[in-house]
């Protein structure tokens, strides 16, 4: 008997979605296989590596960045830039840090200045995340949502309790793209879609953020989740599942001990910078792995680590 | 693989002589695929039959065994493709390689690096599993790295190596320990087979491509071997990706033995001195189906991530990993010591105990029933909340084991405090930080406090 490749033929296609206007748009997902199956089918467009910049100054990031980032970092828009130039990722997500209220809760009208100031200095398509704050979220979104209106810019997130204020915003009065976050759990992720739908939103304007967490913490459950998503499409064609995945994996991975732990109270682990990457760099291939179509880096050596495998894979 | 009943029968005497206890062949068969009885329980059974029924009802992935004692180590084994379907069973492990062309002063170096690379997580040992050991041209040095290695690490061993003639005298020095050999390709596989098959040491197969793998396979079960490694590496990133994929779903889903083994992936040579490459490499076959992953070294960057993912990707999600709700004394508690709140996940538990234990601080920890999850998880679930905290303070009988009255919740869950106080009038519920990994400062600081 002769080998013969196995190879699966898919009954759903994850929806194409665009970020960002003219020459320099991206397309999100378009995949009929499963990460990189190539043997099964179409692909889909290569998954998208972004780059994440904050609207105050990063004071938690480790001493290296914040040293690239010294003559920018306390301008988001030249900090965009400078991203832009020097790292070139596929898009660059604006994180309004700053807005949240538990900190230096910056108003509405401030961060749609922020963000539209960082959306006409760059040419890459912008990712803008929110702060968790459900409430403040949807409020900020529909001021940014105008400011920035023509950038298609994608919106992290609309979650269960916001989502009419940030779908209604950031989609229908304005056609950006609206993330859609719920928490690990494919009957969440679908219903939320679902939600979106109902109000009114396209499902080609959405892109999925079906919950986050760092190799090591619960991690499991997010690989199941997505796999379980996935298999829902392409077995079943589960038409509420079609959208693409978006995975922030920088907002977990640094803020764990691997990564955290200053190198005077655990000199064996040797360079947090290192540590911190390499967490970055695992996760994060681990989640392109399983399904999802774009990631959010902070490190630019992460950033280029993953690219070459993209590169290799795709 | 389930045998269906009257595949089963056609295998029997069909004799309905009813020795077996049922009525008839037919029924005796499909007792037998429900799994309710055992085929020994007919006496009739060819052994021919009983040969082919052994082949048709063996697992479709075959668990390989390498190593001995306490660096013995299950390969293989996987039942499903996706860990949602069931679990996978047999995670996979990483090796560090060696080679005769390296300088002593290198090998010292990753010996050193093997060596200081253990810790414990989640009360799991994680380590470097496997040493592998590659012949290039220098068999003396060779077998003196070979020898240096088991003096002085705990490691199973795979010898990368082609030549029989070198492969004799390695296996001299440690043929008992059940290593890997790993070279067996289109030439040599005769001689290969002759030379494991007394000692039934697992034999790696490496072959051009998968076609040619497929073939090689066939070939050395037909000279009855089959404790079996397959050398999924290709010239490229994706052609190992592919071969990979490929030979666990031939195995799983086409229930095709042939590739039904557990494979092996250089990842030191698919990313050209590029650590970080490694670790992505590392990262993408721990979640899709490598069974052994060569690392061209070690160091705690690399080992962090890699060994946490591949313990979470491999547990069971069947079995929720908790403790026992109750109250814990750490770092000698007594009638002074403060009292810090968690949730019953042991992911959590661990981490959190592992955090006071470095504290030095003696600490009581309450563990509510919370319902098997994270901190937030649970709280966002209703199951970790002011008044279901307050009751198990009240019940558990830490009000007479210390006199303290400060409680110590999770900085996640800061919320919580007006709640929990209104519960528990005595107490004064401090916020503590949201990572467990400032609780050794912030301990020391209360301990302080409560001395000032
Ligand atoms: C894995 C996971 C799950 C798994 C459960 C895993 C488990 N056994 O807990 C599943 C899929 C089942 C799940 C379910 C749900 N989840 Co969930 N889940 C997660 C996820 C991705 C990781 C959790 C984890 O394992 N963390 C690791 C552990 C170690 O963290 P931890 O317990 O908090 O411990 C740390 C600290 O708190 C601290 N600490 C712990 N104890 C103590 C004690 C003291 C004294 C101190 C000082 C510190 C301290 O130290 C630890 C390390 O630093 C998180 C997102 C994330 N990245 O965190 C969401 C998350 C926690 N889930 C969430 C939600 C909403 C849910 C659901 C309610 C969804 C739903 N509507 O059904 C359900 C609840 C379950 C149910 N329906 O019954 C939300 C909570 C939102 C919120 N802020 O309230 C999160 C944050 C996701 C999100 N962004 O939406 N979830
Ligand atoms: S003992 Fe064997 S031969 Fe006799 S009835 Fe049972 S199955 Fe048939």
């Amino acid at each position: 008997m002769a080998f013969k490749m196995s190879v699966q033929k898919a009954k759903g296609k994850v929806e194409e979605v665009q970020l960002g206007s003219g020459d320099n748009a991206i397309t999100i997902g378009g995949e009929a296989t499963l990460p990189f199956y190539d043997f099964d089918g179409e692909t889909g467009s290569k998954a998208k590596l972004g780059m994440e910049i904050l609207d105050i100054y990063p004071e938690d990031w480790v001493k290296p960045l914040k040293e690239t980032y010294k003559d920018v970092a306390e301008d988001p828009a030249k900090w965009a830039k400078f991203v832009e130039e020097e790292f070139n990722p596929d898009f660059i997500c604006l994180r309004l840090e700053g807005a949240d209220p538990n900190g230096l809760d910056k108003s509405p009208e401030e961060c749609a200045e922020v963000c539209k100031s960082v959306a006409e200095a760059i040419n890459t398509p912008l990712v803008i995340a929110g702060t968790n704050n459900h409430e403040k979220d949807k409020e900020v979104f529909e001021k940014v949502a105008q400011a920035v209106d023509g950038y298609n810019c994608l919106f992290l997130s609309a979650t269960e309790e916001n989502y009419k204020g940030v779908g209604a915003a950031a989609s229908m009065a304005y056609s950006h793209k609206v993330g859609a976050e719920s928490s690990v759990d494919i009957n969440l992720a679908k219903q939320l879609n679902v939600l979106l739908g109902q109000l009114g939103v396209d499902y080609g304007d959405i892109v999925m953020n079906v919950g986050n967490a760092a190799a090591g913490y619960g991690f499991e459950y997010l690989v199941s989740t997505i796999d379980r998503i996935r298999l829902a499409l392409f077995n079943q064609n589960d038409k509420t599942l079609t959208m693409p995945i978006i995975t922030p994996v920088s907002f977990e991975t640094w803020t764990v001990k691997e990564s955290m732990a200053p190198e005077e109270e655990v000199p064996e682990w040797g360079s947090r910078e290192q540590r911190g990457i390499s967490m970055e760099v695992s996760t994060a291939t681990s989640i392109l792995s399983v399904g999802s179509d774009a990631v959010v880096l902070r490190h630019p050596k992460s950033l280029e680590t993953l690219k070459e495998l993209v590169d290799a894979l795709e | 693989m389930a045998l269906k009943g009257l595949d089963i029968f056609k295998l029997t005497p069909k004799k309905n002589c009813k020795d077996c206890g049922f009525p008839t062949c037919l029924a005796f068969s499909m007792k037998v695929a429900q799994g309710a009885c055992e085929i020994s329980k007919c006496p009739h059974m060819s052994d021919e039959s009983l040969a082919k029924l052994e082949e048709a009802t063996a697992p479709l992935m075959k668990t390989i065994k390498v190593g001995k004692g306490d660096n013995e180590y299950e390969l293989g084994g996987e039942k499903v493709l996706f860990r949602h379907e069931k679990t996978f069973v047999n995670r996979n492990r990483f090796a560090v390689r060696f080679t005769d062309e390296m300088k002593d002063e290198e090998i010292n170096e990753k010996i050193e690096n093997i060596k200081s690379v253990q810790y414990e997580r989640i009360g799991e040992d994680m380590k470097i599993e496997l040493a592998c050991v590659e012949y290039v041209s220098d068999k003396d040095n060779y077998l003196d790295i070979i020898k240096k290695i088991k003096e002085e690490l705990d490691v199973a061993f795979m010898l990368v190596c082609e030549d029989t003639d070198v492969l004799k005298e390695a296996l001299e020095l440690v043929k008992d320990e059940n290593p890997i050999v790993y070279g067996a390709n289109e030439e040599n596989y005769e001689d290969m087979v002759n030379l494991v098959k007394d000692d039934k040491l697992p034999l790696g197969l490496k072959a051009k491509g998968l076609e040619e793998l497929y073939n090689l396979v066939e070939k050395v079960q037909g000279l009855g071997y089959k404790e079996l490694v397959l050398g999924a590496q290709g010239e490229s990133i994706k052609e190992t990706f592919k071969n990979v994929v490929q030979i666990r779903r031939t195995a799983l889903k086409e229930e095709d033995r042939k590739f039904g083994y557990p494979s092996v992936i250089f990842a030191d040579e698919l990313s050209k001195d590029n650590k970080f490459m490694e670790v992505a490499l590392s990262s993408l076959f721990t979640i899709r189906y490598g069974s052994i992953v060569v690392l061209d070294d070690i160091d705690y960057a690399k080992a962090l991530p890699l060994f946490a993912l591949r313990q979470n990707v491999y547990t069971d999600p069947q079995r929720p990993m908790t403790v026992e709700p109750d109250i814990y004394p750490i770092n000698g508690a007594d009638e002074n010591s403060p009292v810090l709140v968690t949730v019953d996940f042991a992911l959590t538990y661990f981490i959190v105990s592992g955090e006071i234990e470095r504290s030095k601080v003696p600490c009581w920890m309450a563990i509510p029933d919370a319902g098997g999850y994270s901190v937030l998880t649970s709280w966002a679930a209703g199951k970790f909340g002011g008044s279901s905290i307050g009751n198990f303070i009240k019940e558990s009988g830490i009000e007479e084991k210390t006199n303290s009255r400060k409680l110590v919740i999770p900085g996640k869950v800061a919320v919580l405090k007006g709640d929990i106080e209104d519960s528990l009038p005595d107490w004064e519920v401090v916020v503590g930080p949201d990572e467990a990994m400032h609780l050794p400062k912030f301990l020391k600081d209360l301990q302080e406090e409560a001395y000032a």
